[in-house]
């Protein structure tokens, strides 16, 4: 314990963010985050307990995950309406950007949190899907028994991590002390006609700025010593890279300018780096034509991952798959003040969506008990 | 002390295979640093030549020499007394020690589907322990994450910066400066990452930068300097050619190998189906220029628990046109907390 708190304090130094009022408490004190015990680092939840897992216990303070959409941007929207709910229901501070949807409409679309009784009934639903005798040793499948099941149903209650429910939307009375911040890039050129940015995209200069003003003004990089009470700033920014912030990548294979989003990136990361905040972009890369950009965009990310929908594909009617909606690929783990990469043992996974939840497992571990299930 | 048993140009595997594994408990207890062993090493081969074919180790060495096979068995004992240093058997493997550090060397890092910045954090470890200047151009990550690793490494980034050992230029800093800071850019000095934002596209003042912290000056007493560089692949991303980049590293040759007689490190990523053409250009490029390459990669088979890859080590002899190949190496690894433990392929501890 002493060696978490220890790796707590150091962790939290990681972000390269000196913390000025740092009497007393030694451990979190920030509401909604909790060190991770592998490197001290500060951990948000996503928002859906399994990507947490999948993540290695959650989202670092001062890194990126991007998710890839899928097809349709579906599925992917949704987790970036779990990010955003988590912040809400934690009290950190939100900055929500979209050259598509204005976001005072996404949050208006938030699902709503699930309390205790409500999650026990959610929880009969979901293992009611699944064979009974979990509990069980398995017969036949026995060297999978002690393989790590993957926390898919609300059963437990966290403190860390919640449940949704997406059948209904956030009431708007948890939503009012919460302190957020908008960019929606129509209304951005209609208010600042023209902004100097140099040698980028002017759509992602404009962006930085935002941010870079609102971390410096509301003091999430330590800038302002008297506040006593930390927070976290969740950045949240929908399809980057489409032809809405005037970027072609999406639709051309020779851009015209191929360095806007990779710079971009890099100045986002120093930004998150040095502050107290995390970010999630939704990217659709199954659009952006030279794979050069998304490799690029991929060295530069600290957690990618890719989710991949069944919807009009081949793999809607195999067998293993019929449960599930899609896949879920992870590209890359950060590497976070410490040599090891911990890649997660489990790396084909997929996710469903079920009338109230989402959640990602495992498909193989299911078809195996499944399968053990109707042989007995 | 200097004869040349025939078993020893064999393949590396059988060599260890064949070793006696006597274990001298002094030698084991300063892992890193071993000066019985490089001390007959040294009067055995006077001049070492930079690019190091393997030597024919003499009998006095190979009884402290203890063969990979054992130690990757024996971590947990290996790393009791004494901070440790560095990658105590990837030193091993290179024949380097920090007493000794080789001079006007070139030495490529390459990862391809796996993370090699382990090597950037052992090269920076070593050359801070044998006493050379090193300036840092750490491009991808903060500056407490290096200190935080070096420190498991036993090396203070912040005390190499006080006393003048170590100049680190963090570049997720230096854009923000750049970047945001407006009125600041005229007054002080420009910033090496200028290219970002201006339109010229050559990486002159990244140069200045490097050749103005490497020139000994008057008071320095380090060894020779050092640069190291993680990672070159950012540069395309931001906005370099790829000929600026090339360019760049020949400057830096010229002056920190040449003239100054230092090293240069430097990281690139690589993949195989990779379309990404201009750093494959780089990465081929600076391929042929180097004194040694290690190629780390990830396993084709998918991620495994106990190897984590598999490195391969060039040493590029037929650069100095005596007419040998290139002496290739490989061996697998796997990444522990404060070590990286090598084994040859196949052995790991896992499956013995």
């Amino acid at each position: 314990m002493a060696a978490a708190a220890g790796g707590a304090a150091r962790g939290r130094g990681a972000t390269s963010f000196q913390r000025k009022a740092a009497a007393g408490s030694r451990l979190a004190t920030v509401a909604g985050t909790r060190p991770s015990v592998r490197h001290g680092q500060l951990l948000l939840s996503s928002g859906l307990p399994s990507l947490d897992c999948v993540l290695g216990g959650g989202i670092a303070v001062g890194t990126l995950l991007l998710i890839e959409e899928d097809k349709y941007g579906f599925y992917s929207s949704l987790l970036f309406k779990y990010f955003l709910a988590e912040g809400v229901v934690c009290g950190h501070d939100l900055f929500v950007a979209s050259a598509k949807e204005h976001p005072d409409s996404i949050l208006k679309e938030l699902p709503a949190p699930l309390l205790d009784e409500q999650r026990n009934e959610l929880g009969e639903e979901a293992t009611a899907v699944k064979s009974e005798d979990f509990q069980d040793s398995m017969k036949i499948a026995w060297r999978y028994q002690n393989l790590p099941k993957m926390e898919a149903s609300p059963t437990t209650s966290t403190k860390f991590g919640h449940y949704y429910d997406l059948s209904k939307t956030m009431s708007p009375e948890l939503f009012q002390p919460i302190k957020w911040h908008s960019f929606y890039l129509p209304e951005e050129l209609s208010l600042q006609p023209t902004v100097k940015t140099r040698s980028m995209n002017s759509a992602y200069g404009r962006l930085l700025l935002s941010i870079q003003r609102i971390i410096s003004q509301e003091g999430f990089d330590g800038s302002d010593p008297q506040k006593k009470q930390k927070n976290i700033l969740r950045i949240g920014i929908q399809s980057l890279g489409s032809l809405l912030w005037g970027d072609d990548i999406c639709c051309s294979d020779t851009p015209e300018d191929i360095h806007s989003l990779t710079k971009f990136l890099y100045v986002l990361r120093g930004l998150l780096r040095k502050s107290l905040s995390a970010c999630v972009i939704t990217i659709p890369a199954h659009l952006i034509e030279n794979k050069a950009i998304m490799e690029r965009v991929t060295n530069l990310s600290d957690t990618v991952v890719g989710l991949e929908s069944f919807i009009g594909s081949e793999r809607e009617t195999n067998p293993l798959y019929k449960d599930y909606h899609g896949l879920v690929h992870v590209r890359r783990i950060p590497q976070l003040n410490s040599l090891i990469c911990d890649v997660s043992d489990m790396k084909d996974l997929a996710f469903r969506l079920k009338r109230k939840l989402f959640t990602i497992e495992d498909p193989r571990m299911d078809f195996i008990r499944s399968q053990a299930g109707e042989i007995f | 002390m200097g004869e040349d048993k025939p078993c020893s140009r064999m393949n590396p595997t059988h060599r260890e295979a064949l070793e006696l594994p006597s274990r001298n408990p002094t030698a084991d207890g300063n892992a890193g640093h071993n000066p019985d062993w490089t001390r007959s090493r040294g009067e055995a081969n006077p001049a070492p030549p930079a690019g190091g074919a393997i030597r024919p180790r003499s009998a006095h060495a190979r009884r402290y020499n203890t063969s990979p096979l054992l130690r990757s068995l024996k971590t947990a004992c290996s790393l009791r007394g004494g901070s440790p240093a560095m990658f105590a058997e990837l030193n091993e493997l290179l024949n380097a020690s920090p007493q000794r550090p080789e001079t006007g060397k070139f030495t490529l890092l390459r990862d391809t589907r796996t993370d090699g910045s382990f090597l950037v954090h052992h090269f920076l470890s070593f050359y801070l322990r044998a006493g050379c200047k090193v300036c840092f151009v750490a491009l991808l990550q903060s500056f407490s994450h290096y200190n935080i690793i070096a420190q498991k490494l036993g090396v203070s980034l912040t005390a190499a910066e006080e006393r003048g050992q170590l100049v680190f230029l963090e570049g997720l800093k230096s854009c923000l400066d750049l970047w945001f800071g407006e009125q600041e850019e005229q007054s002080g000095k420009p910033s090496p990452l200028q290219f970002i934002s201006k339109s010229t596209s050559d990486l002159k003042a990244l140069f200045d930068f490097v050749q103005v912290s490497l020139t000994p000056a008057s008071s320095d007493s380090w060894k020779g300097p050092v640069l190291l560089v993680d990672d070159l692949s950012v540069l395309l991303s931001l906005g370099a050619t790829p000929v600026a980049v090339l360019d760049f590293i020949h400057y830096c040759r010229v002056v920190v190998c040449s003239q100054l007689k230092g090293n240069i490190v430097v990281l690139v990523h690589s993949n195989e189906d990779s379309e990404d053409e201009e750093n494959e250009l780089v990465v081929n490029s600076l391929c042929h220029h180097s004194d040694l390459i290690l190629w780390v990669e990830g396993l084709a088979t998918g991620f495994c628990k106990d190897v984590h890859g598999q490195i391969k080590i060039t040493r590029r002899v037929s650069l100095e046109l005596t007419g040998e190949q290139d002496v290739v190496q490989i061996y697998q690894y796997k990444i522990q907390d404060k070590n990286v433990t090598f084994f040859a392929r196949g052995l790991s501890a896992a499956v013995l």
